[in-house]
């Protein structure tokens, strides 16, 4: 599929969709491989949250399925941090912590968008997300304020995904055009409170915030990390090899 | 790993107004997370609106070897059992 020029409201829905989907796509890989039975279903559980949720907006911006796996890396609009490698459990949840922490945020404001199916979409998904982001800062917190092994695993997550953050604050041209419909909040508006909620949590886990790094911008450009071409390599290979499949 | 957390009973109130029932046990480092494992585990298809988690250490057991005494003087109580009412159609789980 070649990349089309879309209408602001799609390319919204496909930023949200996308993020939602590789999120989910990432964190499934976790599935039969948890630290622990218990942490393995938690972990499945998050993954097809996040699965659900793309259905829905993939759904509204086109047709899913063909979205989903039949679109090539540079059409994907997702932000660079949800396509992260797992690395080990801290940075799994590092990652969680960092993407779900804003994304509560954003569905909190979501509900009041001009858009009626987004804010049907953030009444529901709200909830969910709720409890991501609250089981994330729970592990963060026992993992940093654990072992010498486990603070140091989590501090290497956060180091880790750290120079994504900024990428969820960005306002391109794209955004603003729904920000101005009044379909999107304006994630700068929330910043602040983003910045002050992750640093109580690195507090409690007894971890300093990573030191600032040089941002990584340009994933809603569909300028992606190497990652990314792994995970659609895996997740589309299937149904691109038997089109027609059924099941 | 789960070896070294302590085992948590996990209890699920299907809806409002019934008991809590005993559904199976999670391994997890402390309530909290008991709690976060028993609801991934027990509550994922709409089973339950609350939730209890008991350290399983916490449970005070009966003997086995006590079995005969604590539960064989019952049997012979028919008496005892409430099978010559009749229980109205309305009334709901019992």
């Amino acid at each position: 599929m070649a990349t089309v020029a879309v209408d602001p409201r799609t390319d919204y829905l496909l930023r949200l969709g996308d993020d939602a989907l590789v999120l989910g796509q990432r964190v499934s890989e976790w599935c039969g491989h948890g630290p622990v039975l218990e942490v393995d279903i938690s972990l499945a559980n998050l993954a097809l949250d996040q699965i659900g949720q793309a259905n829905l907006l993939l759904n509204e911006a086109g047709d899913g399925d063909r979205l989903a796996f039949h679109r090539d890396v540079l059409d994907f609009r997702n932000c660079l941090l949800v396509e992260q490698p797992n690395g080990d459990f801290a940075q799994t949840i590092a990652r969680h912590l960092l993407y779900t922490t804003w994304q509560h945020m954003l569905l909190q404001r979501l509900i009041e968008s001009s858009d009626q199916f987004l804010r049907e979409f953030a009444t529901k998904a709200v909830k969910e997300v709720a409890y991501h982001r609250d089981l994330a800062t729970e592990w963060t917190i026992r993992l940093g304020d654990g072992t010498e092994e486990s603070a140091r695993r989590m501090a290497e997550g956060l180091d880790w995904n750290w120079r994504f953050v900024p990428e969820l604050f960005e306002v391109d041209d794209g955004l603003e055009a729904v920000i101005d419909s009044g379909i999107a909040p304006d994630p700068r508006g929330f910043e602040d409170d983003y910045r002050s909620a992750i640093g109580a949590v690195l507090a409690e886990a007894k971890l300093e915030a990573p030191a600032e790094q040089r941002p990584i911008l340009g994933g809603r450009r569909g300028h992606h990390s190497e990652h990314l071409g792994h995970l659609l390599a895996v997740m589309q290979f299937l149904p691109r090899t038997y089109p027609d499949a059924t099941w | 790993m789960s070896s070294d957390w302590p085992l948590w009973e996990v209890f699920v109130r299907s809806k409002g107004g019934l008991s809590h029932r005993h559904v199976g046990s999670v391994h997890a480092p402390d309530a909290q997370l008991a709690l976060a494992h028993a609801r991934d585990t027990y509550t994922r298809r709409l089973e339950g609106v609350s939730l209890w988690v008991v350290p399983s250490a916490e449970i005070v057991a009966s003997d086995p070897d006590q079995a005969g005494e604590l539960f064989e003087p019952a049997e012979s109580k028919i008496y005892r059992h409430p099978t010559f009412y009749d229980i109205p159609d309305e009334v709901k789980h019992i």
